[in-house]
């Protein structure tokens, strides 16, 4: 499950980046892959979709959704990793 | 050029069903903010809002009219009966050919939207109301007013998201001072509290699930209200020349446009529309005592808000008050501006400023005077109503005490 997770994690933030997968680092960081405000609002919606969880997101504060950390792309990964063991653990 | 003044009032929101209650809650920073009684609350994950609780159409209105009028083209109706009464005008003669109304609305009908897609797609049936077009179409309170009050002159809806109202009396006024009109029927409404209504913003996660709290640093969004404020705009002359009461002037508007991004706003439009509004009424900035702000509670609006205002007023911006209703009647969305003119006109009739309640932490992003928690008295001569809409525009407009 973590493998899938990941890999679709960073094929939705590819896609919003228009970047292919490969160059989408989990060190990254969403600004430095050009994704603004919107992007992360549209990429959120399309985690969620995809593995039908609610993310606690919002956009007023971005530095202190502590259940939802948007640092790095890798940490967007860990923060969908968590939220679907819990949701659907 | 013509002078414009303001001679009625009314409103229907969350804080009051008339003008009178509306400055009372003002005066007591009383909020309107509470927990939706609506459909399927329980699926929202945005619970509260700034709903006009108790309304009973059955009350104003007969079955013929509640199945013609949307939920804001009643609270529209209610409100422009109350600033007609307070006016002492009367249409049905010649003036009704010399008067019109210009409303802003974001989106009209939501609620018959909403309730006829479920008839059709959550009920599956196949038939629907013959009058959901006339009910929901954006021009539907506009029309019903001209109808109602024989108003014949100049008559639409303008649609510009969050700015709509502002824009609608921005119109009004320059139409009266062009000369056009004698009289014009403006504000708007707005009634999007439904099950599609939340959950379209709830998507673009910038509501708050708790407060409204503009300005104040542990803000976190907006909560969305409902209502209308309806206002008579009147020649000066002609209002003078009947003896009518006159609520305050109408001196300046200006709208302008970011054009630079859809949802995020623009210090630079901002600025411009201030700064115009005060060229358009022939004011300097020192001359400006309290701005009724957009202020939304969302972290992008406020610090851009305070930056224009910081911008276009210079040292003058730390002596006025700035202040956002919003946090008490909620983001009446098009409707929006109308309400928030009574915090203007208030202001200058009364010289009590509405304060900007739930303000808890200072932000040195917004580091202007506020107005926190609590009302003042102060006299003020001139005052500003900002408005900036998604979409990137900015609708502002001046009023002097007369």
């Amino acid at each position: 499950m973590a493998a899938d997770v990941k890999d679709t994690v960073l094929s939705i933030i590819a896609q919003q980046a228009v970047l292919e997968v490969s160059d989408v680092k989990p060190e990254a960081t969403l600004e430095s892959l050009g994704i603004d405000s919107l992007g992360l609002v549209e990429s959120i919606f399309a985690i969620e979709e995809a593995f039908d969880i609610s993310v606690p997101f919002n956009a007023n504060e971005p530095e202190q959704n502590a259940d939802f950390d948007i640092s790095t792309v890798g940490s967007i990964v860990a923060a969908v990793e968590k939220l679907v063991a819990e949701q659907h653990g | 050029m013509k002078r414009v003044v303001i001679t009625g009032a009314g409103t229907v929101n969350a804080l009051a069903q008339d003008v009178e209650g509306t400055f009372a809650a003002f005066r007591d920073g009383r909020c309107g903010i509470d927990e939706l009684d609506i459909r399927d609350v329980d699926r929202l994950s945005i619970r509260i809002g700034g709903q006009v609780k108790g309304w009973d159409p059955e009350a104003h209105f007969n079955r013929q009219q509640i199945v013609l009028y949307d939920r804001f083209t009643q609270f529209t109706l209610i409100a422009a009966k109350q600033a007609l009464a307070q006016a002492g005008l009367n249409f049905d003669g010649h003036l009704g050919y010399e008067a019109g109304v210009v409303l802003g609305t974001a989106a009209g009908g939501v609620n018959t939207w909403d309730e006829n897609y479920r008839t059709v797609y959550e009920e599956g049936k196949n038939r629907v109301h013959p009058f959901v077009v006339p009910k929901l179409m954006n021009n539907a309170a506009a029309s019903h007013l001209s109808m109602e009050f024989n108003l014949r002159g100049p008559s639409f809806t303008v649609a510009t998201a969050c700015a709509s109202s502002n824009h609608a009396m921005g119109l009004a006024f320059q139409m009266i001072r062009s000369g056009a009109t004698k009289a014009m029927l403006t504000g708007g409404s707005e009634s999007m509290l439904c099950f599609g209504g939340i959950k379209a913003w709830e998507g673009l996660r910038v509501m708050s699930k708790d407060a409204c709290r503009p300005f104040s640093a542990n803000r976190n969004g907006m909560v969305q209200g409902e209502g209308a404020a309806i206002f008579v705009f009147e020649d000066y002359d002609h209002a003078r020349a009947r003896g009518a009461e006159i609520l305050a002037e109408v001196v300046g508007f200006a709208m302008t446009s970011d054009a630079a991004d859809i949802v995020m706003p623009s210090k630079q439009g901002a600025a411009r529309a201030i700064a115009g509004a005060l060229r358009d009424a022939k004011l300097n900035g020192d001359q400006v005592g309290y701005i009724n702000a957009h202020g939304t509670g969302t972290a992008a609006n406020d610090k851009t808000e305070c930056a224009a205002v910081a911008d276009v007023f210079g040292h003058h911006a730390d002596q006025l008050m700035i202040s956002s209703t919003k946090s008490m009647h909620g983001h009446l969305i098009g409707g929006t501006g109308a309400v928030e003119l009574l915090a203007c006109i208030m202001a200058l009739r009364d010289g009590v400023i509405a304060p900007t309640i739930g303000y808890e932490e200072p932000d040195p992003e917004c580091a202007l005077d506020v107005v926190p928690n609590e009302a003042r008295e102060a006299q003020v001569d001139v005052v500003l109503s900002n408005a900036f809409a998604f979409g990137g525009l900015n609708a502002v407009l001046a009023l002097k005490r007369i």
